[in-house]
């Protein structure tokens, strides 16, 4: 970075900003493209696990004995050991909400009326801190807690498509039954 | 620099020639005395152009040059500079032209569709996230773990955008108060659209130089004395968000080759990333300018104003300048420039500061990239 006299900053800042106006006016030509592409990712191996799962309406993690982790979402190596895994362990479909937030907006910036409830949920039975992202329904907004205790809402079988919204949601447990329930 | 703005009617290969022009000019050099060309640019996806680098290598002056792209997500405008920063080091350049350049806006109708395909495939994608989750997942449990409130987050954005009204790039700089903060819109409690910087087109660009180089060419140099990055695992749902422990990493990294021990005492300017409010306080504690929970703190004291004890992002940041992401990066870099030669007219911050950090940020709450400069040569 180099300079060899001093000179205010000011003199060299440049660029046009367009206005709606501008644009409407219909002075500045424009080109648009719209593209037509379609991706199909491979699921690989853990995640191929981990969706047939949750089809049966269950969590599985994958431990690695080094480390003494247990994983969710799975994978076949452990980023910090850098091996292999080694089990599949049956998870619980419940959890503690680690972090939430009340969404107004959609993916595609179209406003909402009412909130989605976005939350890292740390799954029973992985290791502590192991979370996954998902949706929390059936509770009011302003009372929805960090802490809060959350059991999985699960689609009816015939529904399921062995995807992470085989889960439809997940809501709070009902503290006398304690047991998950099921989406009608 | 060229201004911040909500839509440009540059092309990006006319923005990065813009902003590369103004740094040969400030520097008096010609493109023939530039031996390399590094760009910084987001993903392909906001252009909806793809192989982007090669497209932009004319305008960041690249033409039969070494020349390359680099990208570590909204880290890129500060990694960029190390990047260059690798090339003169090395030995292998006596000077390297380091150019940022985004266009937000050509991705219609608005660029945070072209987020979407960040997020996992599989355990993401079908949720339909978007941007606005990460960023409000990630300040409820800063907050909830430090007990931080909403008025304390609040103090970011006002002294931000007031900071901005003195930058002539500036998009969004305004005279607010903590109460409009609050009254604004809530996107994605806790944030609320005063808490949010804009989506923005522009570019920045810095010349670096060797020592022996340098020192010919002015008898001001601005040392870049430390560099550092660091990225934590994509697995963002595994990691608790309170603390950014990449941040701290990369910062330390950068401080261990400044010389620099304690950065509290020895850091007179702070430029950390700032699209959302609390990512500044979040950033100050990784860059240990502020102990864990202290940065609301010490922002409500006064600590981090331009005429406080540690002026932080006098340039009015990405909340005021805008953010063109990897541009804004550069942005900070370019302040600090300014701050430490004595240049920034009305933004200038008292005190002859003679060592800054800027920092940057990105990928999923995964990135954190810190370089440090000053007025004195560093011993490595
Ligand atoms: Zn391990």
């Amino acid at each position: 970075m180099t300079h060899r006299t001093i000179k205010p900053a000011p003199n060299i800042v440049q660029g046009t900003p367009l206005d709606a106006k501008a644009l409407k006016r219909g002075k500045i030509f424009l080109n648009s493209y719209a593209p037509a592409l379609r991706y199909t990712w491979d699921t690989g191996e853990a995640m191929g696990r981990y969706l047939a799962e949750l089809k049966n309406g269950r969590l599985i993690a994958r431990s690695c004995r080094k480390c003494e982790r247990v994983m969710i979402p799975p994978r076949m190596f452990c980023e910090r050991c850098f091996r292999p895994t080694d089990d599949w362990v049956y998870v619980k479909a419940t959890g503690t909400v680690n972090t939430f937030s009340l969404c107004y907006v959609s993916w595609d910036v179209r406003r909402l009326k009412q909130p989605e409830i976005p939350a890292v949920i740390e799954i029973d039975g992985a290791s502590p801190g192991m979370g996954i992202l998902h949706l929390v329904r059936k509770v009011a907004p302003k009372d929805v807690r960090i802490g809060m205790r959350v059991a999985a809402v699960w689609k009816p079988p015939a529904q399921r498509t062995g995807s992470i919204t085989d889960i439809a949601y997940w809501m709070p447990i009902n503290r006398r039954s304690q047991r998950t329930v099921s989406a009608k | 620099m060229t201004k911040f703005m909500r839509r440009a009617l540059e092309t990006p290969k006319e923005l990065a020639w813009l902003a590369a022009k103004a740094a040969l000019d400030s520097a008096e050099m010609k493109l023939d005395q530039i031996d390399g060309a590094v760009l910084g640019s987001a993903p392909d996806a906001f252009d909806g152009m793809h192989m982007k680098g090669e497209y932009l290598a004319d305008g960041c002056g690249g033409w039969r040059k070494p020349y390359l792209r680099c990208y570590v997500g909204g880290g890129t405008g500060v990694y960029a500079v190390a990047q260059g920063w690798f090339q003169v080091a090395s030995g292998l350049f006596d000077t390297a032209l380091v150019v940022c350049e985004e266009k937000m806006s050509t991705c219609q109708p608005h660029p945070q569709a072209a987020f979407i395909s960040i997020f996992d495939p599989f355990t993401e994608q079908p949720l339909k996230p978007n941007l606005l989750w990460i960023f409000a997942l990630e300040q409820n449990r800063y907050m909830q773990t430090h007990h931080i409130t909403l008025e304390e987050i609040a103090r970011v954005s006002v002294k931000n955008k007031r900071n901005a009204l003195g930058h002539p790039s500036a998009q969004l700089g305004a005279e607010i108060t903590v109460k409009d903060v609050l009254a604004s819109e809530v996107m994605a409690w806790p944030v609320h659209r005063l808490m949010v910087s804009p989506t923005s087109d522009g570019a920045a660009a810095v010349v670096l130089a060797a020592g022996d180089v340098a020192r010919r060419l002015t008898s001001k140099p601005v040392w870049i004395q430390g560099v550092g990055w660091c990225l934590d695992t994509a697995y963002w749902t595994n990691r608790d968000l309170y603390y950014p422990e990449y941040v701290e990493k990369a910062a330390w990294m950068a401080y261990r080759m400044a010389g620099v021990k304690e950065p509290r005492r020895e850091i007179n300017i702070a430029e950390p990333y700032d699209p959302f409010a609390y990512k500044e306080l979040h950033h100050l504690e990784g860059l240990q300018l502020a102990p864990k929970g202290q940065a609301p703190k010490l922002l409500a004291d006064g600590v981090f104003d331009r005429d406080g004890d540690l002026p932080v992002t006098p340039s009015g940041g990405l909340l005021g300048v805008g953010n063109p992401i990897a541009a804004a990066g550069t942005m900070k870099i370019c302040e600090l420039f300014w701050q430490l030669r004595g240049e920034a007219g009305r933004r200038q911050v008292p005190g002859k500061p003679e060592r800054g950090v800027a920092q940057a940020w990105g990928d999923l709450m995964q990135v954190g990239t810190v370089v440090v400069v000053g007025t004195s040569e560093p011993k490595h």
